[in-house]
């Protein structure tokens, strides 16, 4: 009994530096969303390309979506568009899973050039200048990408650039996920 | 959930430092249209955190979207809505963690309680520590069992059981 009490600060100094070091690997910027099992938010905004055409939530829901928050002032975005332009492009993925961009906070012209200049990987963009959009899916930076079920239910929020790792880590479970969700019906 | 705990108590950590930064004025003005507004919404710019500056209150950073809840905060505030129904706006989209004083529950009953149980427990090992009775000459005297186990043990034919004392005796 004496030697458990002699080692007992000795016990509880090691638990909390295994807390502490812990602490030390979490990513502070990698939060829970307070959107995801929510339904994504109501909007209406005109497209990119053409700023006569107004685009609802009704033109994203029904397939399953990735929803990619961009601009041209983020440089991380410039990082992460080759791997969208190949998620775009992989015929396997592209009949199941629809990518949309939502252009944040940005230039019309600016981003209508970048996407000639890098191509355009979105079945289209949602030109969202004052952020509106952004605020309602609790943007705080670019990039971000959101999956949206078949029902459009948010069920992930991902701040960050995406490439090969992050997709296979991060999205391509729950993408698998979603389609064998919608092939059954539920 | 022992990552959610955890991220919780790191946030907990780091808004006891951010507690006593240097209060930077605003970047913009903002016209009220009357005093009372004017002190909520520096009250409320003090409350919520600015999500990607993840040290800052609302009032204090230069990060755009600190700059763009401002305006939301102000716009909500014009509009007439009470501090609750700011705040729940603000929870709903960028979750528990902008608030600096999180809300009572589940999750963050061990932000809440956990100090007040540190210090029950410090109390109470305090008090068993206090009780535990000091060493007195009452205490210390050996009971019946314990006296003629040592006169046993100092008779002399006591020690046939071991050689080596007995022959340095004999000596």
């Amino acid at each position: 009994m004496k030697i458990i009490i002699r080692f007992l600060p000795l016990v509880l100094v090691i638990a909390l530096g295994v807390v502490l070091y812990r602490g030390l690997s979490l990513n502070p910027q990698d939060m829970p969303s307070a959107l995801v099992g929510k339904a994504m938010p109501e909007f209406s905004l005109s497209t990119l390309n053409d700023a006569n055409k107004t685009v609802t939530k009704a033109d994203l829901v029904g397939d399953i979506v990735l929803l990619n928050v961009w601009a041209t002032w983020c440089p991380t975005c410039k990082y992460e568009h080759p791997y969208l332009l190949e998620l775009a492009s992989n015929p396997q993925l592209n009949t199941q899973v629809k990518l949309y961009g939502v252009n944040y906070k940005d230039e019309r012209l600016a981003a209508q050039q970048w996407l000639i200049n890098y191509k355009d990987p979105y079945q289209f963009s949602i030109f969202d200048k004052k952020g509106i959009l952004g605020l309602d899916l609790g943007v705080f930076g670019a990039p971000e990408t959101f999956v949206i079920d078949h029902h459009g239910i948010i069920r992930k929020r991902f701040a960050g650039a995406i490439d090969v790792r992050v997709w296979r880590k991060e999205f391509e479970p729950l993408i698998k996920q979603l389609i064998n969700e919608k092939q059954q019906g539920k | 959930m022992l990552n959610k705990a955890l991220f919780i108590m790191m946030m907990s950590l780091t808004s006891l430092f951010a507690s006593n930064t240097v209060y930077a004025s605003p970047v913009e003005t903002f016209e009220f249209q009357d005093q009372v507004t004017k002190v909520r919404f520096q009250a409320l710019s003090k409350e919520l955190r600015c999500p990607k500056c993840q040290n800052q209150n609302l009032a204090d950073s230069n990060s755009p979207i600190a700059a763009d809840l401002r305006h939301e905060l102000y716009d909500l505030l014009q509009q007439g809505k009470a501090d609750s129904e700011v705040v729940d706006f603000m929870v709903a989209r960028y979750g528990e963690f902008v608030l600096y004083r999180p809300r009572v529950s589940s999750v963050t009953y061990i932000l809440w309680f956990g100090p007040a149980l540190l210090i029950l427990i410090g109390l109470i090992v305090v008090i068993i520590i206090l009780r535990k009775k000091p060493a007195t000459k009452e205490n210390l005297a050996l009971d019946s069992d314990q006296q003629e186990k040592l006169q046993q043990l100092l008779q002399p034919n006591h020690n046939v059981k071991n050689p080596n004392i007995t022959k340095e005796e004999k000596e």
